[in-house]
C-alpha cells in the first residue's frame, strides 16, 4: 500500500485515497479544512480551495515538489508523497488569502443567522482569518427568492461550494436547482419560486456550510447553543430515522442528521422526519449526542445518561 | 520576406471554396497520410517538427499526441478549440474565414494521427458566421470523399461536427471546453485526471488550437524536419500574431519564430510603427492574459539583449521583466494610453468571465475590478496598490484553472512597471480624469 507523509506523520492508505482523505485517516491537527468537500457526496470538493496543501515531494518515483499549492480533497496520493499542510507557510498564507476571499461578500450577518454556532466559515475564519477587514467596496446582494415551504434561502451567505446541488443530484430523485449565471454574480437558484419539493430535499440543509439554506420550521426560534442535541431514532418508512432532535425543555424545536466531527452527516434523512416529526413522543431518546468541546454548542450541554423519558407512543414500540 | 506556411494561399481568390482549395493542392497530405503513412508515423513527423501548442501554453503537440491513453474498446476524441475569445487574439478567426479546408485538413490528418473517429471542432458563439463558412466546407469534404466511411478505400472513418460555445471565454480553457461540449455548465474541471486519460464522455482527448492543427498540414506535406528548420531553437515553425493597438497596420501576421521585436514592430512588412509617429508606451505581446511590458523592455532584454519573437525570449527575465508569447495577441500603446484604465479593463473583462466556481477567482476577480474602477476615477487611495498586489497574488495559482493566474498576472505587471501612474491617478484625482481622452466622467462611477 502507498505511504504518505503529511506533516510528518507518515501512514499507509489504500490506492487513489486523496491528500485529504489519507489525513482525516490519522486525525487532529494535521486535518486540512474543507468548506465544499463532502465524502457523502461524489465528485464534491476542488471549489472552495480553504484545504490547499504544499506537496514538497511528489513520490518515491518522482521526487520533484509540485509547482503550486494543490487542493487535497482532490489529489490522489502517491507512494512516498510528502505533504506541508499546517508546517507550511505557504499554506497558511493561501489558506489566509482564501478565507479573506470568502468573507469579502459574505454579510457576516451572524447576529441574526440560524447558522451561528456551528458554521464552517465562522469556524474557518476564527481560525485562518485576520481581524478586520480589507474590503471597502459594496457587498454583492442579490434579490429574495422563495423555494419552498420548508427551505429558506439566503444567497448573500452562498459561498458557492456546490454542495446542496451535488446533494439534490445524488440524493433526490430530481434536481430543481442549480447554479445560475457566472462569476461573483453566480447563484443558487430555481428559477421558478417555490419549485422545491421532494422528500429528501431537506438534506441541502445539513450539508450547507454557511447559513445560506436553513430550516424554516426552526427559523428565528432559538439559537443553536440553548439547546441540547439529543440522538433518537423513529422507524421511518423512508428514511433510517436515525437523526438528532435538538431540545429545550421537552419539546424538539429542530431535527437534523447526525453530523460527525467533519460536519458532514452519517446518514440522510427524510422531510417528514426533519420538518414533521416534532413531537417528542414520535422518537426514541437513545442519549446526548457528542458535541466537541471546542463547539459552542457544548456550553451547557451535559453528556450524561439522560432521565429515561416515558414512551407511550405505538408507533415507535 | 519571411516565409509564409498558413497563410500562403489566402491571397488566391475564392480559396474558401472546396475546388480553387483542391486545385491548389489542398487535402494532398491527407492522400500523403491515409495511404503512406501509418498514424504512428504523422506522430512521429508532428514531434521531429517541434510544433509547439499555439492556443497560448506553448506545450509541444507531438508530445500531448504522445500523451493520450489508448484502452481497448474506448473512443478517442480530437477537439479543434476555436474558442478564441482573449482580448487582442484574432489569428484563428481570419485562419478560418479564409481558408476553412486548411483547418478541415489538419484536422483529418491530427484525428487519423491519433485514432478518433469523431472530432469537433468548439467554436465560440459570436463566430456564428464563421460556423456557417466551416459547416459548408465540412459538407463540401464529406460530398468529395475527405469525410465518412472508408475514407480514399483506406478503412479510416471520420466524421467532423462544428459545435458553438454560448459566449464564455472560460470555455476556451480545455475541460471547461469539454464540459460546455457534453451539455453541461463549462466549469473547468479538477486535474487529474487529464483529458489525455478521461476527456470528453470520460474518453481520452486532445484539445489544440486552431492554428496547431492547421499547420500539421504542412508539417506532413513538407516533413517535420523542414518545418522544424524553419524557427529559432525550440521555437520552431511561424506564428500568426494579431497585431493591434496604436500600431500603422494592425491585423494578422504571420511570422517565422525568431524575427526580432524590433522589426515586427518597426518594419513596414509588419505593424509598421507607432501610429502618427508617437512613442511606444508599453506594449501585451501575447494577448491580455501575460504580464505587461514597458518600452525599455520590449525590443531589449533586461540584460541589453535584442528581444526576439519566440516563447523562450518574450518570457526573457520571468514575469519581472519578461512577459509570454502566449496566443500571439500583440497590443500596442502609445505614449498616450493610459495603463490604469487598461488594466481595469482587462480586470473588469476577467471579473465578468470568471466561472465562479473556486473562490479566489470568483471573489479576486471582482474585487480587483472595484478597486481599480475606484483608483481610474480619482477615487482611490494609496494603500490600494498594495492591496491589488496582495489580491494578485492570493489568486495566482490557487485557482483550478489558468483563469486566475491570466486575471492577477496583468494586474501584477501593470503595477510592478507603472506604479507611477498610479500614484499619480491617486494623488491627481482630477487631472487623471481630464486627461484620459475625455471619455470619463466622474458619474460613470455612481452608476
Amino acid at each position: 500500500m502507498p505511504k504518505v507523509t503529511i506533516d510528518g506523520v507518515t501512514i499507509e492508505v489504500d490506492e487513489g485515497t486523496t491528500i485529504m482523505n489519507a489525513a482525516r485517516k490519522v486525525g487532529g491537527e494535521i486535518v486540512p479544512p474543507a468548506m465544499c468537500y463532502y465524502s457523502k457526496l461524489d465528485k464534491s470538493g476542488g471549489k472552495c480551495r480553504t484545504c490547499l496543501v504544499e506537496v514538497t515531494k511528489g513520490s518515491d518515483k518522482d521526487p520533484r515538489p509540485m509547482p503550486k499549492l494543490v487542493a487535497s480533497c482532490s489529489t490522489p496520493i502517491m507512494d512516498g508523497m510528502e505533504v506541508s499542510n499546517k508546517t507550511s507557510q505557504k499554506v497558511l498564507d493561501a489558506r489566509k488569502g482564501v478565507v479573506e476571499f470568502l468573507l469579502i461578500n459574505h454579510p457576516l450577518d451572524c447576529p441574526v443567522c440560524d447558522q451561528a454556532g456551528e458554521c464552517d466559515l465562522q469556524n474557518l475564519s476564527y481560525e485562518h482569518g485576520t481581524e478586520g477587514t480589507r474590503f471597502e467596496e459594496k457587498k454583492r446582494v442579490f434579490d429574495k427568492i422563495d423555494i419552498g415551504p420548508f427551505i429558506q434561502l439566503h444567497m448573500t451567505r452562498c459561498i458557492m461550494c456546490y454542495r446542496c446541488v451535488y446533494t439534490a443530484d445524488q440524493i433526490t430523485n430530481e434536481r430543481v436547482h442549480g447554479v445560475l449565471k457566472r462569476g461573483d454574480a453566480s447563484e443558487i437558484g430555481t428559477y421558478i419560486e417555490k419549485a422545491i419539493d421532494n422528500d429528501f430535499s431537506g438534506n441541502v440543509i445539513d450539508v450547507c456550510p454557511v447559513g445560506a439554506l436553513t430550516d424554516k420550521t426552526f427559523r428565528f426560534k432559538s439559537r443553536v447553543w440553548f439547546l441540547n442535541p439529543m440522538d433518537a431514532h423513529r422507524n421511518c418508512d423512508k428514511c433510517s430515522g436515525k437523526a438528532v432532535v435538538w431540545m429545550f425543555g421537552e419539546e424538539i424545536y429542530r431535527v437534523t442528521g447526525r453530523k460527525d466531527q467533519y460536519a458532514e452527516v452519517e446518514e440522510f434523512i427524510c422531510n417528514t422526519c426533519r420538518f414533521e416529526t416534532k413531537d417528542l413522543a414520535k422518537w426514541t431518546i437513545e442519549g446526548p449526542r457528542h458535541i466537541s468541546r471546542e463547539s459552542v454548542i457544548s456550553q451547557g450541554h451535559y453528556e450524561m445518561q439522560p432521565l429515561k423519558i416515558e414512551n407511550n407512543n405505538e408507533e415507535t414500540k | 520576406m519571411g516565409r509564409k506556411i498558413l497563410l500562403e494561399k489566402t491571397g488566391i481568390e475564392n480559396i474558401n471554396t472546396y475546388e480553387v482549395y483542391r486545385r491548389e493542392g489542398g487535402y494532398s497530405a491527407v492522400e500523403k497520410a491515409l495511404k503512406k503513412m501509418t498514424p504512428e508515423e504523422v506522430v512521429e513527423e508532428v514531434k521531429k517538427s517541434g510544433l509547439r501548442g499555439r492556443g497560448g501554453a506553448g506545450f509541444p503537440a507531438g508530445m500531448k499526441w504522445s500523451f493520450i491513453a489508448k484502452p481497448e474498446g474506448v473512443p478517442r476524441y480530437l477537439l479543434c478549440n476555436a474558442d478564441e475569445s482573449e482580448p487582442g487574439t484574432f489569428k484563428d478567426r481570419f485562419l478560418m474565414e479564409k481558408i476553412p479546408h486548411l483547418l478541415i485538413e489538419g484536422m483529418i490528418l491530427s484525428s487519423y494521427a491519433l485514432g478518433c473517429n469523431t472530432s469537433y471542432i468548439y467554436i465560440r458563439g459570436e463566430y456564428m458566421w464563421i460556423l456557417r463558412i466551416l459547416e459548408k466546407a465540412l459538407e463540401e469534404a464529406r460530398q468529395n470523399g475527405w469525410l465518412g466511411k472508408n475514407i480514399l478505400k483506406s478503412g479510416y472513418d471520420l466524421e467532423i461536427y462544428v459545435s458553438p460555445g454560448a459566449g464564455a471565454y472560460i470555455c476556451g480553457e480545455e475541460t471547461a471546453l469539454i464540459e460546455s461540449l457534453e451539455g453541461k455548465r463549462g466549469n473547468p474541471r479538477m486535474k487529474p485526471p487529464f483529458p489525455a486519460v478521461k476527456g470528453l464522455w470520460q474518453s481520452p482527448t486532445v484539445v489544440n488550437n486552431v492554428e496547431t492543427i492547421s499547420s500539421v498540414v504542412s508539417i506532413v506535406n513538407n516533413g517535420g524536419e523542414q518545418y522544424a528548420s524553419i524557427g529559432l531553437g525550440k521555437s520552431t515553425g511561424t506564428k500568426l500574431i494579431s497585431a493591434c493597438g496604436n500600431i500603422r497596420k494592425p491585423g494578422v501576421y504571420e511570422i517565422e519564430l525568431g524575427i526580432s521585436v524590433e522589426e515586427f514592430l518597426y518594419s513596414d512588412e509588419y505593424c509598421g510603427g507607432i501610429n502618427n509617429g508617437k512613442r511606444l508606451k508599453a506594449c501585451i505581446p501575447g494577448g491580455s492574459s501575460v504580464p505587461i511590458l514597458p518600452h525599455y523592455l520590449v525590443t531589449k532584454t533586461a540584460n541589453g539583449e535584442q528581444r526576439l519573437m519566440t516563447y523562450e525570449s518574450l518570457a526573457d527575465g520571468g514575469f519581472a521583466t519578461g512577459s509570454m508569447l502566449g496566443s500571439g495577441g500583440f497590443i500596442v500603446f502609445d505614449e498616450d494610453q493610459c495603463i490604469v484604465r487598461n488594466t481595469w479593463n482587462f480586470s473588469r473583462f476577467y471579473h465578468h468571465e470568471s466561472c465562479g466556481q473556486c473562490s479566489p477567482c470568483r471573489e479576486g476577480t471582482g474585487w480587483m475590478d472595484k478597486v481599480l474602477k475606484r483608483i481610474e476615477y480619482g477615487k482611490g487611495n494609496m494603500h490600494d496598490i498594495d492591496l491589488l498586489v496582495s489580491i494578485s497574488k492570493n489568486i495566482e495559482g490557487n485557482t483550478i484553472c489558468p483563469l486566475g493566474d491570466a486575471a492577477a498576472w496583468p494586474v501584477a505587471s501593470a503595477i510592478r512597471h507603472f506604479r507611477e501612474e498610479f500614484e499619480w491617478h491617486i494623488k491627481e484625482p482630477v487631472k487623471c480624469l481630464e486627461t484620459n481622452y475625455g471619455l470619463v466622467k466622474e458619474t460613470e462611477l455612481e452608476a
